[in-house]
């Protein structure tokens, strides 16, 4: 099965070379943890206050980019969940239900202004925790997550505008499971929707990155929430699937792996638990031969590099019409040798620490399966730190659509590149995965576009740009990539039962 | 029947390359993101001043002004040992003689404006007169301006064969020719320009006369500097860039560094392949200089004014 590897012929592109190895080199613009203050442990945050686990359990959080401990954190059994579930239960019924919708509002931001307050710190440990560049938790993270906020508490006492005629009822208590790769946006994106609309949280970080959660309990302290609206957990599987199958749990919001994804599906089958799935996705990025290349170039680079590609919606597949796909190619090369990777925390760092070793370890794995599917692989030439979890931005050409390294979700810094003719072909190609999550359309002409997007089964499609999130835009998949929309006005549905 | 076939045809001109300008833009100030501190921003400020092109370029210019200003491109600041000088005088045709003679043998090349500058309204023995009369003069360098009239009617033919007259009377001198981005219009005509400029034998590219708003942009002079990446890449010939007008403190001049570094390479970071057109940027250059080794920024007046 192996395809035989073909040389390039073309010697003379091999004579031309650019030099990005330059003698002038930036200085280290590290940023300083000292703005930060991480605890040294961490208990849950139940009912308003700081409760030691009834696991007496805890387990540690380390640095990806240097594997050394942070903190450790609270393991919430069964009983925890049930003790979250309770406070949350409680303050539903008690103060947050029957709250004016105004008085909900001003909460929401209020902790939307302390998190700007915050942002230098949030975006510090964000950074130490996750392993993403500083560069993007201060500058994409941190600010859209408190956005996201600001955005749900001006909702909060507008839902009869948002569904006219109809009468909206928040559903209770919504139990919430956050991924690692950005950890608290997804945090803002469950919590800030759910409590404008009325209901009350509990929410479960990733295992990996549970700290810059902690610290928005913090701050949902400081601002003074009545206890219990937001509980915030730590754990790892077994707490997911606790909050999953307690009975008193209305609604569940779950971003992820399909493969959990699809576990959470089978477990409330029989209940009447209403769920909002964002799962897994293999977003085409499709350049036409009339695209602007330069500018789509740099679409495909920010579409799988962005955060080291651990992005639901990362650009993974690209396909490139075969008449331009050597000068994309070459392109596509020369700009991975201006990226960056390193150190995190330093300012000019473009691609930071892969999150933890057993996602380094999947990343590889299909690094390897590419290699052996007979697809040509090509890493930049960047010295990777001797400690910490690294990869290479990465790029396969020679791919075939029944590769596995373009039909399954690596979560990586890899591109799998692959070409076409025409566009009904393409969008047949872009079509043929189980997931549909995002897309991405590059092309100068603008009918083009428009009959792209139409045909083109994604939740997100972007045209021109790519990996664009705003509040007010929802974002979600179509196909195995899950259910339920998540920012603008649709996202207030999932956590609302309309009445006449 | 032996045909003589150009090395390289040039292509459709009316078929250049689309640009997208959110995204050009969007890339732009990405390398604004760049953190340049200490030793890299140490030796980024000798590079930069090491490529400023000191231009006078008025009707009042005199032998005295131009004297004048050809003695700070040699001593940019007498005050800061091992700092290079410029990498050249721009002025007026009638002004190269007296520079070239101010210059000496101090390296600091001579570039003179020609081509009925900064218009180009002339008919083109006029423009080529001038050009031969600069550098006859003693000029180094020639920048000329492109016809924008008939660029804006489609006549990229005349474009393209004035350019190539005009390099055929530089003799030796450099040529680098003025698009005058500012009034281009989109993208797409400024990469369209630079790749009519690049065929026609142009040795360096610029933006801006810097009688025009806008001048030099980060994201015009990075279009340019793509259409350069690509040109390079189908012929092996280097061009050289020139942004030229608004380039007035180190901190941006910097970011265009960042930028010729990530888009061109090692090649380019050097005054024979990159320049500013610019006249007070060199003063915030040694300011910022005297403040990375001293610590302390001094007044405007310890700098002098040419």
């Amino acid at each position: 099965m192996a395809v035989t590897k073909k040389k390039t012929a073309t010697k003379k592109s091999n004579t031309i070379k650019l030099k990005f190895d330059t003698s002038w080199t930036y200085a280290p613009a590290p940023e300083s943890k000292s703005a930060a203050t991480i605890n040294k442990q961490y208990d849950l945050f139940i009912n308003g206050e700081w409760q030691k686990p009834l696991s007496k359990k805890y387990f540690d959080t380390i640095n990806p980019a240097n594997e050394e401990k942070l903190s450790e954190v609270a393991d919430a059994n069964a009983a925890d969940v049930d003790k979250a579930v309770k406070a949350a239960t409680n303050a539903y019924e008690k103060s947050w239900k029957k709250m004016p919708a105004k008085e909900r509002a001003k909460y929401i931001f209020r902790i939307a202004r302390i998190m700007q307050e915050k942002a230098r710190e949030l975006a510090i440990i964000e950074s130490l925790d996750g392993g993403k560049p500083i560069k993007e938790s201060r500058d994409f993270d941190v600010p859209t997550a408190a956005n996201h906020f600001f955005y749900y508490a001006g909702w909060a006492d507008k839902l009869e505008y948002a569904f006219p005629n109809r009468t909206t009822e928040p559903l209770g208590v919504a139990a919430q499971i956050i991924p690692w790769n950005f950890p608290l946006l997804m945090a803002a994106w469950k919590i800030a929707p759910a409590i404008a609309t009325g209901n009350t949280v509990v929410l479960k970080s990733a295992e990996t990155t549970p700290l810059t959660a902690l610290k928005l309990a913090e701050i949902i302290q400081e601002a003074d929430l009545p206890p219990g609206v937001v509980n915030i957990i730590t754990g790892a599987g077994a707490t997911g699937a606790a909050m999953v199958n307690h009975p008193d749990v209305n609604k569940i919001a779950f971003t992820g792996s399909t493969d959990v994804g699809k576990i959470i599906q089978r477990a409330i089958a029989s209940t009447d638990k209403k769920a909002t799935l964002e799962l897994g996705g293999k977003a085409a990025n499709i350049i036409f031969e009339d695209a602007a290349i330069d500018q789509a170039v740099e679409g495909v680079i920010n579409g799988i590099f962005f955060n080291q590609g651990h992005v639901c919606c990362a650009g993974s597949r690209l396909y490139v019409q075969e008449s331009v796909a050597k000068e994309v190619i070459r392109k596509l090369k020369d700009r991975l040798e201006s990226l960056i990777v390193g150190d995190p925390m330093d300012k000019n760092t473009d691609i930071g620490a892969i999150n933890s070793k057993s996602q380094l370890d999947i990343i590889n794995k299909y690094i390897g399966i590419g290699k052996k599917e007979g697809a040509e692989m090509y890493q930049s030439s960047c010295r990777l730190p001797s400690k910490g979890f690294f990869c290479r931005p990465t790029l396969f050409t020679n791919v075939a659509q029944s590769n596995r390294i373009a039909q399954e979700e690596i979560f990586g810094p890899v591109l799998a590149i692959l070409t076409f003719r025409t566009e009904d072909e393409v969008i047949e190609k872009a079509n043929n995965s189980p997931y549909g999550l995002s897309a991405g359309v590059w092309t100068d002409k603008g009918s083009k576009i428009f009959n792209m997007t139409k045909r083109m089964k994604a939740g997100v499609v972007w045209a021109n740009t790519f990996n664009k999130f705003d509040p007010t835009s929802p974002f979600g998949g179509y196909k195995e990539s899950g259910f339920g929309r998540e920012g603008g006005l649709h996202g207030l549905l999932p956590y609302l039962n309309l009445k006449n | 029947m032996a045909i003589a076939k150009p090395t390289i045809m040039p292509p459709d001109f009316a078929r250049t390359p689309h640009i997208d300008q959110v995204g050009v833009e969007e890339r732009a100030s990405r390398f604004t993101k760049r953190s340049i501190k200490n030793e890299s921003k140490e030796n980024g400020l000798k590079l930069v001043l090491n490529m400023i092109d000191l231009t006078t370029l008025e009707g009042i210019d005199t032998d005295g002004k131009v004297k004048q200003l050809c003695y700070k491109a040699i001593h940019p600041h007498d005050a800061l040992p091992d700092i290079p000088t410029v990498a050249a005088i721009c002025v007026y045709p009638t002004m190269v003689k007296v520079a070239k003679k101010a210059l000496g043998d101090s390296g600091v090349k001579v570039a003179s404006v020609a081509t009925a500058f900064p218009s180009g309204q002339a008919p083109k023995d006029i423009k080529i007169r001038d050009t031969k009369y600069a550098v006859n003069e003693g000029a180094d360098e020639v920048d000329m301006v492109i016809s924008r009239g008939k660029f804006h009617a489609g006549e990229y033919n005349f474009v393209f064969d004035e350019i190539a007259a005009i390099k055929e009377a530089c003799g030796n001198a450099r040529l680098k020719v003025i698009l005058e981005t500012g009034e281009l219009g989109t993208f797409d005509k400024v990469r369209r320009a630079s790749d009519i400029a690049m065929h026609a034998g142009a040795d360096f590219i610029k933006t801006s006369t810097g009688k025009i708003q806008p001048a030099a942009t980060m994201p015009v002079t990075l279009v340019m500097l793509e259409a350069i990446r690509d040109f390079y890449y189908k012929t092996g010939k280097m061009i050289g860039m020139k942004p030229a007008g608004g380039i007035s403190k180190s901190k941006l001049a910097l970011h265009y560094l960042v930028m010729v570094k990530e888009v061109l390479g090692e090649d380019w970071l050097t005054n024979e392949w990159f320049r500013f057109g610019a006249s007070s940027l060199a003063n915030d250059v040694l300011m910022q200089m005297v403040k990375l080794k001293t610590g302390q920024y001094q007044s405007a007046n310890y700098f002098s004014v040419d």
